[in-house]
């Protein structure tokens, strides 16, 4: 086992185990929800973020937290009840991309850094690049935000399923919801350490998307989309660690890219989507 | 009168205009029909297919362009044939397959050694170095794409504002929709030859929805649409070229505030 005696494969495992279980569980809910489009957005998010912060001249993940926490507050308190129109947050969503390759031309002129590998890392992500710090870091923020929505699981999967008998019931739906975007947002920030921002959706979408094919369960679904996660991240990262011509991100996206389309010609064979 | 003649004191930046009218006219008459069809996730898609198909181009050594209309045309037909897929799981499958392109066109670019400076321009647009020979490509297709609408246009307007009173007079719906697909890829491949795989919306999208806040009669509208864009590219180039900042940003900004502003008019009760 002597690949273990390399720290950065070891930090890249404990970074990516957790922010890997934490994709699962939002990933379930979100695809439940039909959220996915607000990953997407909190991806693009997470990118300006970044460089907005680099550009000031501040850890990176202060402006990934702070971009992607305030956009999922926006969404939730105007997306409210309506939906709101895919035009506009398209629109919103170019332009705040736009705004990033600002911030990154301005961080690439300014501070002399190596052009194109600052932008690169953003958003295609470096999980072999972390720190022991970094790695334990994301790890802890991780298992936070994998304790906060198995707390509101149980509420939120009915608040999902059907939401005005939950409301009925007295379940603050509104407030689930908007806790649930947060939460959403901060993993976003963290899936963008390992993954990058461009590709944070796949981590989102990819192993939600496979639970929810192969079984209707809703709690063996939620538990079949994390175990998927964790496998997925860890085949690639060992993928990439034998081939190193992948890219870490590559490999992991790879990985769950396969497994989904496994589980969504398995049941289309079994007759369970119409095609 | 000084200002313009020495942004065309260069014959790069002559190119640069000629190619971005071309592209601002094709984009923003193919975008009017996506908004209005409510297909802007495909045109969105589609852009980001043209980020590996461009890295794949240079990864092969061939022209960038072979690389942009090969795979934009392509996922184009792969989404004509399987349908609009815009429903919650389906939104899993599109997801999926977005990031998986992209983590390619990552992979591509990892490949090919020395070439990840060319990232930012791919995703976010230059308008150095377009050559006669792609200006000409550029025109040759946007004309193809036109007269191809322009064929297209009465029914498949019919057909996208109302589906179900086309096909009962005839129309062929399913054939339409999957030809506004193709034509939709071409569309997307060029624009991102000019403001990148990222920002194709602020060239597709954002002039249509301007133009449908201001309007809803379709020959006007179109034509808004065209001027709209024809000027968010012409002040986005002029910008590009006296700041560091890439097109990208200039164009999506620019295009960005001419949005705000028609639906702030519309707000403060201006004719809808």
């Amino acid at each position: 086992m002597s690949a273990f005696e390399h720290p950065f494969l070891v930090h890249a495992l404990v970074a990516g185990t957790g922010i890997a279980a934490a994709g699962g569980l939002i990933g379930y809910f979100l695809v439940l929800r039909a959220q996915v489009f607000t990953g997407d957005v909190l991806g693009h998010v997470a990118f300006t973020g970044a460089l907005a912060a680099l550009a000031a001249g501040v850890d990176p993940r202060v402006g990934l937290f702070a971009a992607t926490i305030a956009v999922a507050l926006l969404l939730g308190v105007i997306g409210g009840r309506r939906r709101v129109d895919d035009v506009a947050i398209g629109s919103v969503l170019s332009w705040l991309l736009g705004l990033g390759a600002f911030f990154l031309t301005l961080y690439t002129t300014s501070r002399g850094a190596t052009h194109g590998t600052a932008g690169v890392s953003v958003l295609f992500g470096s999980v072999f690049g972390l720190s022991g710090g970094q790695a334990w870091t994301a790890a802890a923020t991780a298992a936070g935000i994998c304790v906060a929505v198995l707390a509101l699981a149980r509420p939120l999967l009915f608040a999902s399923l059907d939401e005005s008998v939950a409301a009925a019931r007295g379940v603050p739906v509104g407030a689930l919801g908007l806790a649930f975007l947060v939460l959403t947002g901060a993993c976003a920030a963290e899936a963008a350490q390992a993954v990058g921002s461009l590709l944070l959706l796949g981590l989102l979408a990819a192993p939600a998307g496979a639970a929810h094919r192969m079984t209707r369960r809703p709690c063996r679904a939620l538990l079949l989309s994390v175990t998927l996660a964790v496998a997925e991240m860890w085949a690639g990262l060992a993928l990439s660690y034998a081939v190193p011509v992948l890219p870490p991100s590559f490999a992991v996206l790879a990985t769950a890219t396969t497994v989904y389309g496994a589980a969504e010609a398995a049941a289309r064979v079994r007759g369970d989507v119409p095609v | 009168m000084s200002v313009i003649r020495s942004l065309w004191a260069y014959p790069f930046m002559v190119n640069a205009f000629r190619a971005g009218t071309v592209v601002a006219v094709l984009a923003a008459v193919m975008g009017w029909f996506t908004v209005l069809r409510r297909q802007t996730f495909a045109g969105h898609t589609l852009a980001m297919v043209s980020f590996p198909g461009a890295a794949f181009a240079t990864l092969l050594g061939v022209a960038p362009g072979l690389g942009y209309f090969g795979f934009c045309v392509g996922a184009a037909g792969v989404l004509a044939v399987l349908g609009p897929r815009e429903t919650g799981h389906d939104a899993a499958l599109t997801g999926t397959v977005q990031s998986a392109l992209l983590a390619c066109g990552y992979l591509f670019v990892a490949l090919y050694k020395g070439f990840l400076g060319g990232v930012d321009s791919l995703l976010f647009g230059s308008f150095l170095g377009i050559t006669d020979a792609q200006v000409v490509t550029l025109a040759l297709i946007a004309a193809a794409a036109l007269g191809a609408l322009a064929i297209m246009g009465r029914p498949l307007l019919l057909a996208s504002v109302d589906p179900a009173v086309a096909a009962a007079r005839g129309v062929p719906v399913r054939a339409l929709s999957a030809a506004f697909m193709v034509l939709l890829g071409a569309a997307t491949a060029g624009a991102s030859q000019i403001t990148g795989s990222l920002l194709v919306f602020a060239l597709l999208v954002v002039p249509a929805a301007t133009a449908q806040q201001l309007t809803a009669r379709p020959g006007l509208g179109l034509a808004l649409s065209v001027v709209i864009a024809l000027a968010v590219v012409w002040t986005g180039l002029a910008a590009a070229y006296y700041t560091p900042y890439p097109i990208g940003f200039h164009v999506t900004s620019i295009a960005f505030a001419c949005y705000v502003l028609a639906r702030l008019r519309r707000l403060a009760g201006g004719p809808a």
